[in-house]
């Protein structure tokens, strides 16, 4: 074989030794990266990215779609919690959480207690809604509720105020409450709701009883069930492990839009 | 003059910025599919209209359940009929060889092990990057006239379609001068990748987005609702990886470290029996 043949096939054997040897390390370099600390962190640009150009696209007000009565998924799935383990809860739902009332406070000129007797007084609003979970199920529901609005109006926000908080009843498997968060563009959307009905019923307790936040350009997993406080906070570095929310602590994005 | 010595030259077959969103679109489509799958895996089943609990089964399923012997099996099960996918879909090994009830295999996923928040991550940071390198790739083709020049087929060529496919079928290839273009063949499959695919893979991902469903409340339904459109992606994915697959086969069966060269350095070598250039 010629010297320069040689060298060529060398030179082939060498590259596509490169091009699968690259393959293999970009997936494990991938896999590794994953593990670190700093990588996510970047990957992260991308909420950011998305949450600015989402904003950028849609009004501040922009509704999210909503169903006939026809599209209802015969039954909502429970996903979950589906029944809060906590003596104090199941004492609040064998009672029919007569005694149970939200509580408010935080960054407000006049923190309040509602009852569901309340809340159910106060001007309510009934959307049929599609719930997308970030695993990648949706279900429609027609869900009955005060809107956020309405409750914030009692009990007025001070201008820090810039999170609404949700603390809720059921405990996680990591031993950690659930809660979550939303901004005060989101706290003040029409279609944000603290509901009290699920399809003309009572909301169920294995879809959130007696009170679950509905905000429905979002993802399920912001969507709190077992609503038991609400608290204005100016950030959320303070509250849980300081990302948010439940799942938010476990790494998933604040901003559940997509 | 001629020179009749020059049977073989290199010439500038492919411009800069064509080769970088190249492989640029080559890792963010590996990341974007394999994170992909890890977000399917979450939920690995896929249906047609609004919701999931419409009352309707799902079009595709991925399960892990007991054989009569007690076996544990993976199925699939597609528009209603049942296969046994044990080892690949439904049931497979993880990282540690332990199996485990998941849609597609560790090896197909990133992360390998069942993680959707970091799948998540990696997905809809480099759906930015494909989406980014696209429109580049988009503007110079249009700009420089890549685009009209290179892959627009001309009118007399769309006759020679039947030829083209029996020379595809029979694996030949155009050689020489001729090589210097792309075959009518080859220019209508980029563009239906580039103007009908990936357009429809984006366009489906964000139809998934609920806060972009309220952009204009409805638009969804266009093509049959939020689960439509994610079988819709997940369609329009698959067949993206079937294009890769035939391009890759191209590639290798027409000369492939020819062809890898123009793709790295731009110069692709025409051997031809005819005089170079004659004068």
């Amino acid at each position: 074989m010629p010297r320069d043949q040689q060298s060529r096939v060398s030179r082939r054997k060498v590259l596509a030794q490169l091009f699968t040897g690259a393959g293999a390390a970009l997936l494990a370099g991938c896999e590794a990266a994953s593990r670190t600390q700093w990588f996510p962190k970047i990957l992260g640009v991308g909420e950011h990215l998305t949450r600015g150009a989402q904003h950028l696209l849609t009004s501040r007000r922009s509704m999210a779609q909503e169903f006939e009565e026809a599209d209802l998924s015969p039954q909502f799935r429970s996903n979950g919690t589906s029944n809060p383990k906590s003596p104090a809860y199941q004492a609040h739902a064998r009672n029919g959480f007569a005694d149970w009332a939200l509580q408010l406070g935080g960054l407000v000129a006049s923190p309040a207690t509602l009852t569901l007797a309340q809340l159910r007084a106060m001007p309510s609003r009934t959307q049929i809604t599609r719930h997308d979970c970030v695993e990648g199920w949706s279900a429609i529901g027609k869900w009955t509720g005060v809107p956020l609005s309405e409750v914030l109006a009692r009990v007025k926000p001070s201008d820090s105020a810039r999170y609404v908080v949700f603390h809720c009843a059921d405990q996680m498997s990591s031993g950690d409450l659930y809660y979550e968060s939303i901004d005060m563009e989101d706290a003040y959307h029409p279609q944000t709701i603290l509901a009290y009905g699920l399809n003309d019923a009572v909301l169920p307790i294995a879809n959130g009883a007696p009170l679950r936040l509905r905000v429905e350009r979002q993802l399920g997993y912001k969507m709190a069930k077992y609503v038991m406080r609400i608290e204005l906070v100016g950030s959320f570095a303070h509250v849980g492990r300081g990302k948010g929310g439940y799942w938010e602590d476990r790494g998933y994005e604040w901003f559940a839009g997509i | 003059m001629t020179s009749s010595a020059a049977r073989s030259y290199l010439y500038e077959r492919h411009a800069l910025l064509v080769r970088i969103t190249h492989w640029v679109n080559v890792v963010a489509f590996i990341v974007l599919l394999m994170s992909g799958l890890q977000i399917f895996n979450a939920h690995p089943n896929l249906y047609w209209g609004k919701s999931s609990y419409s009352g309707d089964p799902p079009l595709l399923r991925m399960t892990a359940k007991s054989a009569p012997n007690g076996e544990r099996i993976g199925v699939t099960r597609v528009f209603g009929r049942d296969f046994e996918t044990t080892g690949v879909f439904g049931l497979s090994r993880d990282s540690r060889g332990a199996w485990t009830e998941r849609g597609f295999p560790s090896w197909l996923t990133l992360p390998g092990d069942r993680w959707l928040a970091m799948g998540r991550r990696w997905h809809f940071f480099f759906a930015w990057v494909f989406v980014i390198n696209g429109l580049l790739y988009l503007a110079y083709s249009i700009a420089s006239r890549h685009l009209t020049r290179d892959l627009v087929p001309e009118v007399k060529e769309w006759r020679t379609v039947g030829q083209s496919i029996k020379d595809h079928l029979r694996f030949r290839h155009p050689t020489g001068e001729a090589a210097k273009h792309y075959n009518v063949l080859q220019k209508i499959t980029y563009l239906v990748v580039v103007f009908v695919l990936l357009p429809l893979v984006v366009l489906m991902g964000l139809a998934m987005s609920p806060w972009l469903n309220s952009l204009w409340p409805g638009w969804v339904d266009l093509v049959g609702g939020r689960q439509s459109a994610r079988t819709l992606h997940f369609v329009a994915a698959w067949a993206l990886v079937a294009f890769v697959l035939i391009h890759v086969f191209e590639v290798i069966i027409s000369g492939v470290w020819n062809n890898l060269r123009s793709m790295i350095t731009g110069r692709y070598r025409i051997r031809t029996e005819e005089p170079r250039d004659a004068t």
